[in-house]
């Protein structure tokens, strides 16, 4: 038993490829654990970053500067009244939400955090994933026809419309990068070495190429891979309904969007199910384009004191939560009311360090490196997509579907085509 | 890799699939009926997943149950079918259908009896890892003609569909 | 905690309106609505509301729309819902007493109703306001031109979905209100202008609140401008939509920014002077297509010009007495006038009729976005039902003014 449990630490694969059940759940429950607290954190990012972005303060009472804010709407959601409308078909209603949380949480199997930092490496890891997280339509669709009315129908049949519009660009982006992993040639333009005929779909095998090909994806047949990535940018925002495409969920439109009838409980998962979809799919994201859990410049900055620089990091930019956390305690109010408030934010920053300063100890500081540049790639993503929906107005529906078929497909296709034509070629 | 727990994952999966089916046609609602078509979707994939066909499984989840069901989805809720729920759901033709289902009963086990011998008490493990390589390699070469064929009948359809549906806006 | 549900009406067959009142389709009757071409794929035609009650319609404003799909075929506007009579109420206050009811007709820019009704009185007095009260006038009417635009560029963009620009131009705006504030005491409904003149003399620093305000703002606007003039998806839902030619906006009597963004150079300010404002150097910015698009370039110039004129005006500001003559008990002679300015969103006109009475006899107001609101029909006939929102906003309607 304990043999089971300790055989997996000395191999040097995923849980899922080495069969160990144990470690399968251990990082399963890990990842989904990760998932939830991002969320929330999420969360809290979003209305502080979109606050500031508009010159105000956003959350600043629940905790200190609002970081107990997504805990009081979790506890707020789970203790509305759960409102089932008239004559709605109680099962579906019931399981759409689950669906699209499902969809949204099933892909993280594959998520590669590490060379053997993922729950399991499916040699088809990017066809799944772009398979599951295409069940999520499903669960809008039905989402708003067990709604029984009228808008929240018209809301989600608009959304998966596009959902499934934008799927196609992303799949023309992903073909793209997965043609470049079967190159042999080093840096952008490998060449005179063609392909090797060994291309793999699986995300860790994608990272794999990418850093034998000492190149991110972004950067291989300058600028194909930038284009090819640019479409997958601009189709994942649109496939996770966020703003510039969020036509079907704003308020200000007749259609209120298909999760207006659900309340409490029920919409937080799908809140819960969007923002996991936003990170899910930055992960693709991040292990297709931009060298997933690789450090910056692997190849051109070599050496150990480059190395040790780059894993100071992690610690690093701890140490600077820590200290903003600190800056944050001094600029408080100097008030009896804020006393928690202060001694709660003093605490969160002693936390923060204590965990920076763990991680400058050696052992750490490698073993925390694949994970921390594949979440830090990650968080660059979120960062964005908030940033998106503080500057954009939003794009009418006609013009949603003009730009997902006219203009991001025929030029994924053409960054399809070429890139093979240069794979061959080159 | 060693699989694990085939049997078990078997039965669960082919009982799930026979039990999605039989609730396909026996829920009046329709919207009902496409989720047991999904579940029972999603199980084949699992199905084609233990016959270490990984492409195949993931386009299932990709084509049948993310594209096909939810076009099946959008007519059935976009078409007005409450009258059709109050229904009675019975067919007139119960004789026809008892009769061709009992053909077909009878078919299978005529097949099972007389190809025992073809199947070996194992099936055969093919490599798992390169099932995408050797579909696209055939898909490709050898059956270059059917699949342009088939891609062709796919935009006729689509144009098709274009050109009915699109109104003088 | 047992579940609740909520009796709702299937929306079985959507052929059949889902008002309350069934008189719409009368409502509807008389506009030439166009027969779509009817395939056996056609959507059902719809005739649904938007609600007094809206985020994006600008105040209590209903609108029935009748939909083929996605695509308009006709309005309605139902109004009345923040009528308060206040035209009848005129009739029951001397002249002076009803001064504060001006402001709370268009409440986003206060200072222009009193602009206009104090003129409108002083005419039919025949008096006049002394230059120093006039220059004090045209600074208070341009700050409040430049908030009414910053207020409406906010809400336009919040209606197409740029979240931000709202925050800035109500912190900008705020600086407005503040010199408002010092002024007379209110910020919103400020009650500035008196028949006559100012009452208030300009406080200590008017001025150099003033200049300082001059110097905040450009760099503010062109940070509009930045977030949103070249921004491909602002391009995209303001080009093409709700154009209005320039023969239907002079047909059905719309001005303001929308007659000016038609192409039709017709500004009050320079047409019919009135308050100082010929002494000063300005230029009427106007548009080519009649898009909204063109209506938020020629509003966002006009700010910058309002910034000009009250350059000018704080500059050469004269000394001298606030307030003309009056008679304490202000009984004009019999007779009817009408008088209108350029406020920010059209021609605002009194039309004030006087029997020699202490109490008008009739004062029938003339608001601007009252006959803008006209244009709506025109200009969302084939367009989506997102347009109707953005061309609600760009009209720039106060319900508070419409209603009365």
């Amino acid at each position: 038993m304990l043999n089971y449990i300790t055989s997996y630490l000395s191999s040097n694969t995923t849980p899922g490829q080495a069969g160990n059940v144990f470690w399968a759940t251990v990082y399963i429950l890990v990842v989904f654990g990760g998932i939830s607290v991002a969320v929330m954190a999420m969360n809290w990012l979003e209305r502080k970053a979109l606050a500031h972005f508009q010159i105000r303060l956003g959350p600043m009472r629940v905790g200190p500067h609002g970081l107990l804010q997504p805990i009081a709407d979790a506890i707020k959601l789970m203790t509305k009244e759960d409102i089932i409308p008239a004559e709605a078909d109680k099962f579906v209603f019931w399981i759409a939400p689950l669906i699209i949380l499902c969809a949204s949480f099933a892909v993280y199997i594959v998520v590669p955090f590490g060379p053997t930092h993922a729950i399991t490496d499916l040699n088809i890891g990017i066809l799944f994933m772009l398979g599951v997280s295409s069940l999520s339509v499903l669960g809008v669709v039905m989402a708003g026809w067990a709604s029984n009315s009228h808008y929240p129908l018209i809301g989600a049949l608009r959304s998966s419309a596009q959902m499934v519009s934008y799927e196609v660009a992303m799949g023309m982006a992903v073909v793209s990068a997965v043609l470049m992993t079967s190159l042999h040639g080093l840096g952008p333009y490998g060449v005179g070495v063609g392909t090797s005929g060994t291309g793999t779909l699986s995300m860790i095998g994608i990272v794999q190429a990418q850093q034998e090909q000492h190149v991110w994806f972004l950067f291989k047949f300058f600028p194909l891979g930038f284009i090819a990535f640019g479409i997958f940018a601009i189709a994942m925002v649109a496939e996770t309904n966020r703003a510039p495409f969020d036509l079907p969920e704003a308020e200000s439109e007749l259609t209120a969007g298909f999760h207006t009838e659900y309340s409490g409980l029920r919409w937080s998962l799908f809140m819960l199910g969007e923002y996991a979809a936003m990170i899910a799919v930055s992960s693709i994201a991040v292990t297709l384009w931009l060298g997933g859990w690789y450090r910056p410049f692997p190849n051109t900055l070599t050496g150990d004191t480059w190395d040790l620089v780059f894993s100071l990091f992690p610690a690093l930019t701890f140490l600077t939560l820590a200290a903003i956390a600190f800056v944050g305690v001094r600029r408080m109010p100097k008030h009896p009311y804020f006393r928690v408030q202060t001694i709660g934010l003093a605490g969160f920053g002693a936390v923060l360090g204590l965990i920076g300063l763990i991680l400058f100890a050696p052992p750490v500081r490698d073993r925390i490196q694949d994970i921390f540049w594949f979440v830090a790639k990650v968080a660059g993503f979120m960062y964005l997509y908030i940033w998106y929906r503080a500057t954009f107005p939003r794009y009418r529906f006609d013009q949603l579907m003009k730009v997902g078929w006219k203009v991001l497909l025929p030029i994924g296709i053409g960054v399809l085509i070429l890139t093979a034509i240069l794979g061959v070629v080159l | 890799m060693q699989p694990v727990a085939t049997t078990f994952f078997f039965y669960f999966l082919s009982g799930l699939t026979l039990l999605s089916g039989v609730f396909v046609i026996i829920r009046k609602n329709p919207v009902h009926s496409a989720l047991a078509l999904i579940f029972g979707l999603l199980a084949q994939a699992g199905l084609y997943l233990m016959l270490y066909a990984p492409f195949v499984a993931g386009v299932q989840i990709i084509l049948y149950a993310g594209g096909i069901m939810v076009l099946f989805l959008f007519v059935i809720m976009l078409v007005n079918i409450e009258r059709s729920q109050r229904e009675e759901q019975f067919n007139k033709q119960w004789v026809v259908g008892l009769l061709a289902a009992v053909a077909l009963g009878a078919l299978f086990v005529v097949v099972y009896v007389k190809g025992k011998a073809l199947f070996p008490y194992r099936i055969a493990q093919p490599i798992e890892s390169s099932n995408t390589q050797q579909i696209g390699v055939m898909l490709y070469g050898q059956y270059m003609f059917a699949f342009e064929i088939a891609s062709l009948l796919l935009l006729v359809a689509i144009i098709g569909a274009v050109v009915m549906a699109k109104k003088r806006i | 905690m047992t579940d609740r549900t909520i009796t709702d009406p299937k929306p079985a067959d959507t052929t059949t309106s889902d008002l309350k009142t069934s008189d719409s389709t009368k409502f509807l009757s008389h506009l030439e609505l166009d027969q779509p071409d009817k395939t056996f794929l056609d959507s059902n035609e719809l005739v649904i509301n938007m609600g007094p009650q809206h985020p994006a319609t600008h105040g209590v404003l209903r609108v029935i729309l009748k939909l083929d799909g996605e695509k308009v075929l006709g309005t309605e506007c139902v109004i009345g819902y923040l009528h308060r009579g206040v035209e009848k109420i005129a009739e029951n206050r001397t002249y002076t007493m009803f001064n504060p009811y001006v402001d709370r007709m268009d409440y986003v820019a206060a200072v222009s109703n009193g602009l206009g009704y104090c003129e409108a009185v002083e005419k039919l007095l025949n008096i006049e306001a002394p230059p120093r009260a006039k220059y004090i006038r045209v600074i208070l009417t341009e700050l409040n031109r430049m908030a009414s635009h910053q207020l409406w560029l906010g809400t336009h963009a919040l209606d197409i979905g740029a979240m931000t620009p709202l925050f800035y131009t109500f912190r900008d705006r705020e600086e407005i209100l503040k010199i408002f504030e010092k002024y007379c005491g209110a910020r919103l409904t400020t009650h500035a202008f008196r028949i006559g003149g100012c009452q208030y003399e300009t406080y200590e620093g008017f001025e150099r609140d003033v200049i300082k305000f001059l110097d905040f703002v450009p760099p503010k606007i062109d940070e509009y401008e930045e977030l949103l003039t070249t921004n491909r998806i602002w391009l995209e839902r303001t080009k093409n939509v709700g154009v209005i030619s320039r023969a239907d906006a002079i047909a059905l009597g719309v001005t303001g920014p929308v007659l000016r963004a038609s192409g039709v150079k017709w500004d009050l300010r320079k047409a019919q002077p009135y308050a100082a404002y010929s002494d000063f150097d300005f230029e009427i910015p106007i548009g080519a297509n009649g898009d909204t698009y063109d209506r938020y370039t020629v509003r966002m110039e006009e700010m910058r010009q309002s910034l000009r004129i009250i350059r000018q005006a704080v500059e050469r500001i004269p000394e001298g007495p606030i307030m003309a003559k009056v008679p304490k008990v202000m009984k004009p002679p019999v007779g009817e006038i009408y008088h209108s300015i350029e406020a920010p969103k059209g021609e605002l006109g009194y039309f004030i009729v006087s029997d020699g009475s202490t109490q008008p006899y009739r004062i029938r107001v003339r608001p601007p976005s009252f006959v803008n609101l006209q244009a709506l029909d025109v200009m969302v006939r084939g367009a989506l039902v997102a347009d109707v929102i953005a061309v609600i906003g760009t009209l720039d309607i106060v319900l508070g003014e419409v209603d009365r």
